[in-house]
């Protein structure tokens, strides 16, 4: 069983764990929420994916209670959140975009504050200060100021801080912004820590790898809209099929076309001087038929893959744009052409975290 | 499986509900605690906040009491200092009460605000615990300043309990003006820029007043303004009641310039505090 199903029936009670309707959100002009609906169960990560400007953040806020929507509902674990902030604040942690983290306190008194301000008696949030540190691996650095740790050290304790009021649901916005890719791999465990023992979280993000890696579920977010919404796979599928594509030498191009136009009956792309693609309807089977072919025609193959489409080419269908710059979050590693595979490295990826 | 971790087992602590007295009366604690650590160990904040009094001491002192000194009223013996200290002690305090917006602005940009917001405390708390933590920090430092004061020479001139009262009424003007500076803060919310609007209005009051001198030398369209605003009126109870109603001008006494005083802490503590209320509100929506 994997934990998420696991941590559902821990939660049992709640059908769902987010329910928002129809919410609208404008700054002056700017319509940043408009009209979102979004609704799903407790245990599971849920995926907010979008560009700059889409909404993310806005959504967050208004989940956490730190902003009201002029119009729509929000429930966050059962609770009218519009209606009583305070009990769903008791239910619900929030690590933002920048680590919200004191520098002059350490990192015990740090988590032991948010812990007594959730409302816990000092010896119960020194207690559960202990527990969370020793979670997160911050125990030996526990007693020295925040100001000394490291960015990912920092960001872990902000993510860290909120577990101390063992929230029922988790908000966290963009938490692998800005963090060299070590500690957003540690990050990520933590992440999935949280859902294996009960906690739901919704995260936002702009990288399609994260999304990928994590979530449950995808929403897909743009102009404060949620615009599509599945698994990842699901996702996928909805833009369209796998993809073949394959390089051969310049001179040959024009002929590879046409024989691989003629045994798919498909249109043949030509990405560049030397590169063609094709969809590949039958999946594994096209790629067999247009090896046999080239072959036959003594045509040589220097590169060819069969491709599901990445999340990059679900966010460019959906939203109409580009995602997030590859610098800002490592090295991209979709759509780099491989011999090997018939599915994106990052589908391998997400079936060996399924099995665990 | 209902048992898969036992380190974090789901919600079994008792949730908060709503705020209450209690509540909100221990949060503020939480939040005020928070802010004292900040005070003390943020070694620039500690050096700052301190090192500058004592040096507006000994430059008015040294480089002024001279020239200034032959002017005074009796009542300062014959002293600067003496007619200094309890005006610097309200500059003290008003400059101090600056702290309030610098400290609010900080947690604002850097998102602890929002952290709090996101939390079961009662509302109140943030503000409430900024501005004891600050009134706390002021009292550190006039106690340094005196110190330093005695040690160069300031004596009172009338009884302990006058002057204890006179230090006293010092820090309640610096609480009420903590809730001014935590309405500029919250409208500038930019950390830099409120370090400069603070002191926008502190400079021309602090100056306009009888901190420095006594207020007959000036023109007399500024003397109007000087004798009718807060701080004058201040640092003339707080100098009747550690020098005598000597100190005083014609026609003023220590009972009108105490209640008026306590008029305008208590006038500006309840106007500025709702403002603050509201400002804070506003500042994260």
């Amino acid at each position: 069983m994997t934990a998420s199903a696991t941590a559902r029936q821990e939660v049992g009670s709640l059908d769902t764990i987010v329910d928002v309707e129809g919410v609208v959100r404008t700054y002056g002009e700017i319509r940043a929420l408009d009209g979102v609906d979004l609704c799903f169960e407790p245990g599971i990560i849920y995926g907010l994916l979008g560009p700059n400007g889409a909404g993310k953040t806005t959504l967050i806020r208004v989940l956490a209670t730190l902003l009201r929507p002029q119009a729509g509902s929000v429930r966050v674990a059962g609770i009218d959140v519009l209606a009583e902030p305070t009990r769903a604040r008791a239910r619900l942690g929030l690590a933002g975009q920048f680590a919200a983290v004191d520098e002059y306190l350490t990192g015990r008194e740090n988590v032991e504050m948010v812990g007594r301000l959730y409302g816990l008696p000092q010896t119960e949030a020194r207690r559960r200060a202990h527990d969370v540190l020793e979670r997160i691996g911050l125990t030996e650095d526990a007693t020295r100021r925040v100001g000394t740790y490291s960015g990912g050290m920092r960001r872990r304790l902000d993510l860290a801080a909120s577990l101390v009021g063992r929230p029922q649901v988790m908000f966290l916005d963009e938490p692998t912004t800005g963090i060299d890719p070590r500690n957003r791999l540690e990050l990520w465990h933590l992440i999935e820590e949280l859902v294996a023992t009960g906690t739901t979280v919704l995260l936002t993000t702009q990288h399609l790898e994260e999304a990928d890696r994590l979530a449950d579920r995808i929403g897909v977010i743009d102009r404060g809209v949620i615009v599509e919404e599945g698994t990842a796979d699901e996702l996928k599928d909805a833009v369209g099929g796998a993809v073949l594509e394959l390089t051969v030498a310049a001179e040959l191009l024009p002929r590879a076309r046409q024989v691989i136009g003629e045994v798919t009956s498909e249109e043949v792309a030509e990405l560049d001087g030397r590169r063609l693609r094709v969809a590949a309807r039958a999946g594994s089977r096209t790629l067999t038929e247009v090896v046999r072919v080239l072959d036959g025609a003594a045509i040589e193959v220097d590169d060819i893959g069969l491709y599901k489409p990445s999340l990059d080419d679900v966010f460019l269908a959906l939203t109409g744009q580009p995602t997030a710059p590859a610098d800002a979050q490592g090295p991209e590693e979709d759509g780099q052409p491989g011999v090997s595979g018939t599915a994106s490295p990052r589908t391998g990826r997400r079936a060996a975290r399924r099995s665990r | 499986m209902a048992t898969t971790n036992t380190s974090m087992p789901v919600h079994d602590a008792p949730l908060r509900e709503k705020a209450t007295l209690t509540s909100t009366v221990v949060d503020s604690w939480v939040i005020t605690k928070r802010n004292l650590y900040r005070n003390v160990r943020l070694p620039q904040l500690l050096l700052f906040s301190t090192v500058q009094p004592i040096m507006f001491l000994l430059l008015f002192t040294y480089v002024f009491g001279g020239a200034i000194g032959r002017s005074l009223p009796s009542a300062a013996g014959g002293e600067y200092i003496n007619w200094l200290m309890p005006g610097l002690l309200v500059q003290i305090s008003v400059f101090g009460a600056g702290q309030t917006a610098i400290g609010l602005t900080d947690d604002l940009a850097k998102g602890v605000i929002d952290r709090f917001r996101s939390l079961p405390m009662a509302r109140s708390a943030v503000l409430a615990g900024r501005t004891f933590a600050d009134l706390a920090r002021n009292a550190a430092v006039l106690t340094l300043m005196l110190t330093v004061g005695f040690a160069i020479g300031f004596r009172y001139q009338t009884s302990f309990w006058a002057f204890v009262a006179g230090v006293l009424l010092a820090l309640a003007f610096s609480y009420s003006l903590s809730w001014v500076m935590a309405v500029i803060g919250l409208y500038v919310k930019n950390p830099e820029a409120t370090q400069s609007a603070v002191f926008l209005p502190v400079f021309p009051l602090v100056f306009a007043s009888s901190v420095f001198v006594p207020t007959e030398t000036m023109p007399d369209w500024l003397r109007t303004f000087a004798d009718n605003q807060p701080i004058t009126t201040v640092t003339n109870a707080l100098r009747a009641l550690m020098l005598g109603e000597g100190a005083l001008l014609e026609g003023q006494d220590l009972t009108t310039q105490l209640l008026i005083s306590l008029a305008w802490i208590v006038g500006i503590t309840l106007v500025f505090s709702l403002l603050a209320i509201r400002a804070y509100r506003r500042a994260v929506d």
